[in-house]
């Protein structure tokens, strides 16, 4: 691997942590947790550094978590963040952000197909592995996991949106990308 | 010393430098241009992190193109922006980066580490985060992360752009006392007082090779 | 460094990362095969003695718990409209033993000590292609720049904020975004005009 993807991966996995900072937006008073900025990060790796260099960003920013730096919105990070009922959701960022990179090098420009390519990476496949997990820790059934994470896919819809507009902003800033 | 010959460097069909032949012997250089002039591109040629897109560039016999690597080992290079060229959280972790590259024993790290800590008043700061330090300490580190690898030269692109008069000023006093031959690519022509040479940049070429005394105020007007 | 490591001197503080990381694997994964409320009540009460024991406070267990307040209530809630109260007990219990015992392994762990053990137990990796210095590499370069890109991060909210599009997640993402592509190529030449070699 070249230095420079090397500090893709980097620099993707600190972008992620940066965006943490973005204030979460609250949509439902203390019921739900609210929502945050960050899995835009697991967006742009992907659809931005590719799918190696963004899944291998996404896994160095979940194991910095693991080792416990405060990198999750809210200075959240630690083992704990796993054994929590999200913890599902920061486990596929990794995996979100490869399917995203391998979606978006095949499907190309056209914002509709870019938007689809990251939808599928950052809320299909971010849902079915986050979800289960949640039922699993909470033991609900998984009917009533997927309620619950109804309530986040309009915000998660808005992401995408806003993964469309950087990434085709970025392409045209950096066209050699 | 420093020998270039007949380079021509162009990205695409951008041509950034036409037909440069010199060579530099001198222990002080400067380079003056406009924005987009070349400077930069030359600066980076001198260490080979730009390979020319024809002629050659030697350095003590050492062709950038074919000795890359001993290349780096001579001529160290110092960015603009320190914060793009401290690539590890603290400050002697920073520092061993280069020695480490060039694996020197963890002793003889640690007794550099010192030395060059000491020399630039940053003992102190030594487990520091890098992120915590002020501009002028930045710039420093940046230049000490280079020194530490004894380079026999030291190019730097824009050293002072972002900082104060009395952090430049503090830059200024470390290159003067450097025993290196120094190149330095500058807009801030106070620097370059008490030079060997200058080479003006305008459009990919040199306009002037002289004396700053001649160079200088032959850019002021130019560019008025 | 930024890290959430809690210095101390206790027996759990000097024992070394790797082994404390498997035994809280192990306990964590026996937690979740065991189905009794007593059993999961005596862990937690396990768990909260070993924080006594890191010198660490109940104030400090608690912390660790408040992020979840919102979904302890929703679980506790629905389980027990669900299932009654000895399993919404049951359920809650357990996600807490778990969260506070990661965290004990967090609070009583260097950052720095953890990254070693990390790097050194890649070097297990290396048959499959992995190698443990570009990973140790890719590891300070992220833990330089996340305080930068913070810091890039907060300035282009400002930014904005005085032309009122604070709001804006766009208008903070893309500069951002661009700012790091442009640190990238720099940051990358930096590097190699320092000496190092991505083939060694």
């Amino acid at each position: 691997m070249d230095t420079r993807s090397i500090v893709y991966i980097a620099l993707f996995a600190a972008l992620t942590a940066a965006l943490g900072l973005v204030p979460p937006i609250s949509f439902a008073g203390l019921a739900l947790p609210p929502i945050t900025a960050q899995s835009l990060g697991v967006m742009l790796a992907g659809a931005i550094a590719g799918a190696r260099r963004g899944g291998l960003a996404m896994l160095l920013f979940v194991a910095l978590v693991a080792i416990g730096l405060p990198l999750l919105s809210g200075g959240r990070g630690g083992f704990g963040i796993f054994a929590g009922a999200s913890g599902g959701f920061v486990v596929a960022w990794p995996i979100c952000a490869a399917v995203i990179g391998w979606l978006v090098g095949r499907a190309e420009t056209s914002p509709l197909r870019l938007a689809v390519a990251i939808a599928i990476g950052g809320i299909l496949v971010m849902y079915a592995i986050g979800i289960p997990w949640m039922a699993v820790v909470a033991k609900l059934p998984l009917s009533k996991a997927v309620m619950i994470m109804l309530a986040y896919v309009p915000g998660d819809l808005v992401k995408v949106a806003i993964a469309v507009i950087v990434t085709r902003g970025i392409r045209r800033a950096y066209p050699a990308l | 010393m420093i020998e270039i010959e007949t380079v021509r460097l162009a990205y695409g069909d951008r041509t950034v430098l036409h037909d440069i032949s010199l060579s530099l012997t001198e222990r002080r250089i400067g380079i003056i241009g406009a924005n987009g002039s070349g400077k930069s591109s030359f600066a980076r040629l001198l260490n080979g992190l730009v390979l020319p897109s024809s002629g050659s560039v030697r350095i003590d016999g050492l062709d950038t193109r074919a000795k890359g690597k001993e290349v780096r080992r001579k001529v160290g290079f110092v960015f603009q922006n320190p914060d793009n060229q401290i690539v590890f959280p603290t400050v002697a972790e920073d520092l061993a980066f280069g020695m480490k590259n060039l694996r020197l024993p963890k002793d003889e790290i640690a007794r550099k580490t010192d030395a060059i800590l000491a020399r630039y008043d940053l003992s102190d700061l030594r487990d520091h985060p890098a992120h915590l330090l002020s501009g002028g300490q930045k710039q420093l580190l940046a230049i000490s992360g280079v020194l530490v690898m004894d380079p026999a030269y030291l190019v730097l692109d824009e050293p002072t752009t972002l900082l104060d008069l009395r952090n430049t000023r503090r830059i200024a006093a470390a290159l003067e006392a450097l025993a290196q031959t120094v190149i330095l690519a500058t807009h801030d022509l106070d620097l370059l007082e008490g030079f060997d040479r200058v080479l003006v940049f305008d459009e990919g070429r040199i306009v002037a090779d002289d004396t700053p005394a001649a160079a200088l105020p032959f850019y002021v007007e130019r560019m008025a | 460094m930024l890290d959430l490591y809690r210095p101390g001197t206790s027996p759990l503080h000097s024992l070394s990362p790797g082994p404390k990381i498997l035994v809280m694997m192990a306990a964590g994964t026996a937690l979740f095969l065991v189905e009794s409320l007593p059993l999961v009540l005596g862990a937690l009460l396990l768990t909260l003695a070993l924080y006594r024991l890191a010198g660490l406070t109940l104030g400090d267990a608690l912390v660790q718990l408040r992020p979840l307040a919102p979904i302890f209530v929703i679980f506790l809630a629905l389980q027990y409209w669900l299932s009654g109260p000895v399993l919404a007990a049951f359920v809650v219990l357990r996600l807490a033993a778990l969260i506070l015992l990661a965290s004990l392994v967090t609070l009583t762990t260097r950052a720095s000590d953890m990254i070693d053990t990390i790097t050194r137990a890649l070097a297990l990796l290396r048959p499959l292609g992995v190698n443990p210095a570009k990973v140790g590499l890719a590891i300070s370069l992220a833990l330089r720049f996340i305080p930068v890109l913070g810091q890039i991060t907060t300035d282009v909210r400002e930014a904005q904020k005085t032309r009122g599009l604070e709001r804006s997640v766009i208008a903070t993402a893309l500069p951002v975004a661009i700012r790091t592509l442009k640190m990238a190529d720099d940051i990358a030449d930096a590097i190699e005009a320092r000496g190092y070699d991505p083939r060694a």
